[in-house]
């Protein structure tokens, strides 16, 4: 168990469609495109590492019910 | 700590089953398509109130026809456009269920827009969720009612014209001109503002559903990036200019704070509550036996005349008197091609074996209450029969000479105490007297239930002793 | 036990109730108006629902919500509205929705008459919906079977899981007779092993009639088909009257058979052995009732109201051994007993 310090996301690559709506959404610009390709053939989207606030939009804006997980600031993880 | 970690809703199944193939981890949507986002505000929002046991989603046909794989719901698959009468009797049947039709535009402008105009406006308590993205996904990119003007589609390859397919449809402004619902909304998923719009606007929806507030509907415009041939980043922008100009977003509806509450609850009655309310529970009656003569048992009976005459009851009368002495009986009214020129007739049949059929082309009896009927039938009548007439009404005389002939001034009989309406029940009193086949007790034991208002009763047993007295001093 | 004198359309309503009918959906139309009618009368006033819906389409697809639901339910109709609901019939056989379904024959094609016909024969016995199902039809010939043909419905749709119709023609519903109810059934079948009763149990639950991948489909559509050849195996009934010495045998259902009844009476009369076989479930049909009587009798002679609907199922029966013939009226004309008779004398004594 650890609380983290810092918000982040966390990208499924396999769930990733690479629609890149999350990129487009994302107020900070830390999301990028890969340019290698996941199992289903897209090029999936990665976290920068660092720089996010957890505001979530790119959660919501991510059509794909698994693909992004977003941890806020002070979330309580394995 | 849930609300410090975004991820999947519990309200979705954790590993896709159902969903045929390898693949049991992604929804079979195109890239940028904006059913996923849809689904999980609708996830999410079941899970923030707590009432995911209780929810039951109906699946359209449409791209949305498998959402089946994706909730962790009751799940149910309907035919294309008749969501809303399925979620009908769902909610009829469990008010306590919460109950959401999802909907495309397809599904629910077109092939069901009957359907959701009628749920709505009886303001059933369900939730639906349209999701309007101008076009047939499933089926190919087809033009849909909400396809907008020049715009392209596989059936509108030059464009959507006004004079072949008309205006686009504006289904939230229809369903907000009725008066039942009590929240209509129009959103869209073109950026963060308006996906947290049409994310609150699903929650508020099921929230008012669950205070049993009344009819909830939430458009939400949607892209459909591989319908519309646009990467899904030009989708949001297309659809923000075009859409976003034609379908205005905001609230069309929301009484949801000023509507009394129907909280339906089923309640439970008992057998014995049953069986008084259907009447099936039924006391036998008194026998009153008589002794007629061979020639006047087992009768199959016309009675004819103009309707208001009182013909049909007639026929009850003497069928349901019967039938509490004993015998079998059977009543058919005037059905079918016959039924015309004003003339109402009826048959029955009283016997004591089992009946066939119903009409006779030759019947023992035949009372005819006006000309055209006496005209039309006593030629039917069997050898041996009776006829009876109104003698009031009908001016002529039965020609025949081989059955026995009974002229009753039965309306004249019944004018005389007061209500001409009682004439029918003048010539029961006349048949039964002649015949015997029943005793005079048996038919006013049954008079409550031939006539149903109740201050008449009276007056029709006078009658039907007028009927006896009319053989006894003839 | 006393009896009540009622009309066929409204025992199928007490019938429904006794049943355990929880819901009624409907939409009027001649002649089949009283059973709308007095399920609205009757239902609310037990604590059930009844509910005109916008169309016959709603009405069918109400019941299968409803009875997705858990619910006994049930819809009634005449011919062109029946022509309507087959959409929603093909689905809730393919999704296994015990519905029951009443048809009062009415005379087609098109808008046709009010008056009464058999011509729903065929979209009701051979399936007029799409794809590979088949219904339990059951043909009543009186009002008192108005109401236990429409209990039996219930139970053998609760049994089978499949839909039930109840067949009948409009002179079968517009007819008074008495009729003596039996006690009123508790619905205690436990379906929540399939239906949802929104409640974390049934969560789990799909209804459902879409399989994309072939061999799927395919095993789903064998299912059926065993379970259509239970019901062949099970639950086949028919009436039999005068049979035992019987040299011609009549075959009807619905009015027709009670006109039977009286042109048997009558041949007897003039001394010609004529029997009559009723089919009371028209699915699954008598057929080796009717094949049994082949090597002793001429002929069959098969009266209904239509072009000649049920004649194929009798042919299919019996073979080409001895004649089958026809006597058939349409239009919503109903033949006299004489008129019935004559036509027998024509097919097999003339």
């Amino acid at each position: 168990m650890a609380v983290l310090e810092e918000a982040k996301i966390v990208v499924e690559h396999d769930q990733c469609k690479g629609c890149t709506l999350c990129i487009i959404a994302c107020p900070k610009d830390v999301i990028i495109q890969l340019s290698s390709f996941n199992t289903k053939g897209y090029h999936p989207v990665e976290y920068k590492g660092e720089g996010c606030t957890g505001c979530g939009i790119c959660f919501y804006a991510c059509p794909e019910p698994g693909a992004i997980i977003v941890y806020k600031k002070g979330a309580v993880v394995e | 700590m849930a609300n410090k970690i975004l991820k999947k809703s519990d309200s979705f199944y954790a590993v896709y089953d159902r969903k045929p193939g390898e693949d049991k981890m992604n929804t079979h949507y195109c890239p940028g398509c904006g059913h996923g986002n849809i689904h999980k505000y609708v996830a999410e929002a079941i899970d923030e109130l707590g009432i995911q046991d209780r929810t039951i989603i109906v699946s359209p046909v449409g791209c949305s026809v498998f959402i089946y794989y994706y909730f962790d719901l009751g799940n149910i698959q309907v035919a294309h456009g008749r969501a809303p009468a399925v979620a009908t009797a769902l909610k009829r049947a469990h008010p306590h269920a919460i109950v959401i039709s999802y909907q495309g535009d397809g599904d629910l402008a077109a092939i069901g827009g009957n359907n959701i105009i009628q749920a709505a406006n009886r303001g059933e308590q369900i939730t639906v969720v349209f999701v309007n993205n101008a076009i047939y996904g499933m089926t190919g990119g087809q033009v849909a009612p909400t396809t907008l003007v020049g715009m392209k589609s596989s059936t509108t390859p030059r464009g959507r014209a006004i004079e072949n397919e008309g205006y686009p449809m504006k289904v939230s402004e229809l369903i907000a001109a009725l008066t039942a619902p009590v929240y209509v909304e129009r959103t869209a998923l073109w950026d963060t503002s308006s996906r947290n719009k049409a994310k609150r606007s699903i929650k508020k929806a099921l929230k008012a559903q669950m205070e049993g507030k009344g009819f909830t509907f939430c458009e939400i415009m949607s892209p459909c990036p591989s319908g519309w041939k646009l990467t899904p980043a030009q989708s949001l922008e297309w659809m923000k200019e075009n859409m976003g100009a034609y379908y205005k977003v905001g609230v069309l509806r929301d009484e949801i704070k000023t509507r009394e509450p129907i909280i339906k609850e089923k309640k439970t009655v008992t057998s014995k509550e049953i069986q008084e309310v259907l009447g099936t529970d039924i006391k036998p009656s008194e026998h009153y036996p008589t002794n007629p003569e061979d020639r006047y048992k087992n009768p199959s009976m016309k009675f004819a005349g103009f309707g208001g005459q009182g013909v049909l009851s007639l026929g009850t009368m003497l069928a349901n008197a019967a039938m509490e002495q004993g015998f079998n009986s059977s009543w058919i009214p005037s059905y079918g091609p016959e039924m015309r020129g004003g003339t109402a007739y009826c048959f029955v049949n009283i016997s004591d074996k089992e009946i066939g059929s119903p009409t006779v082309s030759n019947p023992d009896l035949l009372v005819a209450f006006n000309r055209p009927s006496l005209e039309k039938f006593e030629g039917d009548v069997k050898p041996g029969g009776i006829i009876m007439y109104d003698s009031t009404i009908i001016d002529v005389q039965p020609t025949r000479d081989d059955v026995e002939i009974l002229a009753v001034p039965a309306t004249g009989i019944a004018e005389s105490l007061g209500n001409i309406r009682c004439a029918n029940t003048v010539m029961a009193g006349v048949y039964l007297a002649k015949t015997k086949i029943m005793a005079k007790e048996a038919l006013i034991q049954t008079l409550p239930k031939a006539i149903k208002k109740k201050h008449l009763i009276d007056l029709n047993i006078h009658a039907l002793e007028k009927g006896f007295e009319f053989i006894e001093n003839n | 036990m006393a009896k009540e004198f009622i009309k066929g359309n409204e025992a199928v309503v007490k019938g429904a109730i006794l049943a355990g009918c929880q819901s009624f959906y409907g939409y009027p139309i001649t002649p089949a108006s009283e059973i709308a009618e007095a399920a609205a009368k009757f239902f609310p006033s037990v604590g059930r629902v009844f509910l005109q819906a916008e169309s016959e389409i709603a009405a069918i697809q109400m019941t299968y919500g409803a009875a997705a639901a858990g619910e006994r339910t049930m819809t009634a109709s005449s011919s062109p509205g029946v022509s309507l609901k087959q959409e929603g019939i093909s689905y809730a056989a393919s999704s296994e929705l015990p519905v029951v379904l009443v048809d009062i024959m009415r005379a087609g094609p098109g808008l046709g008459s009010i008056a009464p016909e058999q011509s729903d024969y065929n979209q009701i016995v051979k399936g007029g919906g799409h794809g590979n199902y088949k219904l339990i039809v059951l043909a009543p010939n009186s009002a008192q079977e108005m109401c236990n043909l429409t209990m039996l419905a219930f139970e053998l749709a609760d049994k089978y899981r499949a839909v039930a119709c109840v067949l009948a023609d409009g002179y079968i519903g517009q007819m008074m007779e008495p009729v003596e109810y039996p006690e009123p059934v508790e619905m205690k079948i436990d379906k929540s092993s399939w239906a949802l009763h929104a409640t974390k149990e049934t969560r789990k639950n799909l209804i459902n009639s879409i399989y994309l991948e072939p061999a799927e489909l395919e095993a789903h559509n064998q299912n059926l088909q065993n379970k259509f050849a239970e019901i062949e195996k099970n639950e086949i009934r028919f009436d039999e009257y005068r049979t035992d010495d019987a040299e011609y045998i009549g075959v009807a259902y619905g009015i027709m058979s009670r006109i039977m009844r009286s042109v048997v009476d009558t041949a007897r009369e003039k001394g010609i052995k004529l029997g009559l076989v009723r089919p009371i479930s028209l699915f699954p049909f008598p057929k080796a009732k009717l094949r049994s009587y082949r090597e002793n009798i001429k002929g069959y002679f098969v009266t209904e109201l239509s072009n000649g609907q049920m004649v194929d199922d009798v042919r299919l029966a019996v073979g080409e051994l001895k004649p089958v013939r026809l006597y058939t009226r349409m239009g919503g004309y109903v033949p006299s007993i004489e008129e019935v008779f004559e036509g027998f004398e024509k097919a097999f004594i003339k």
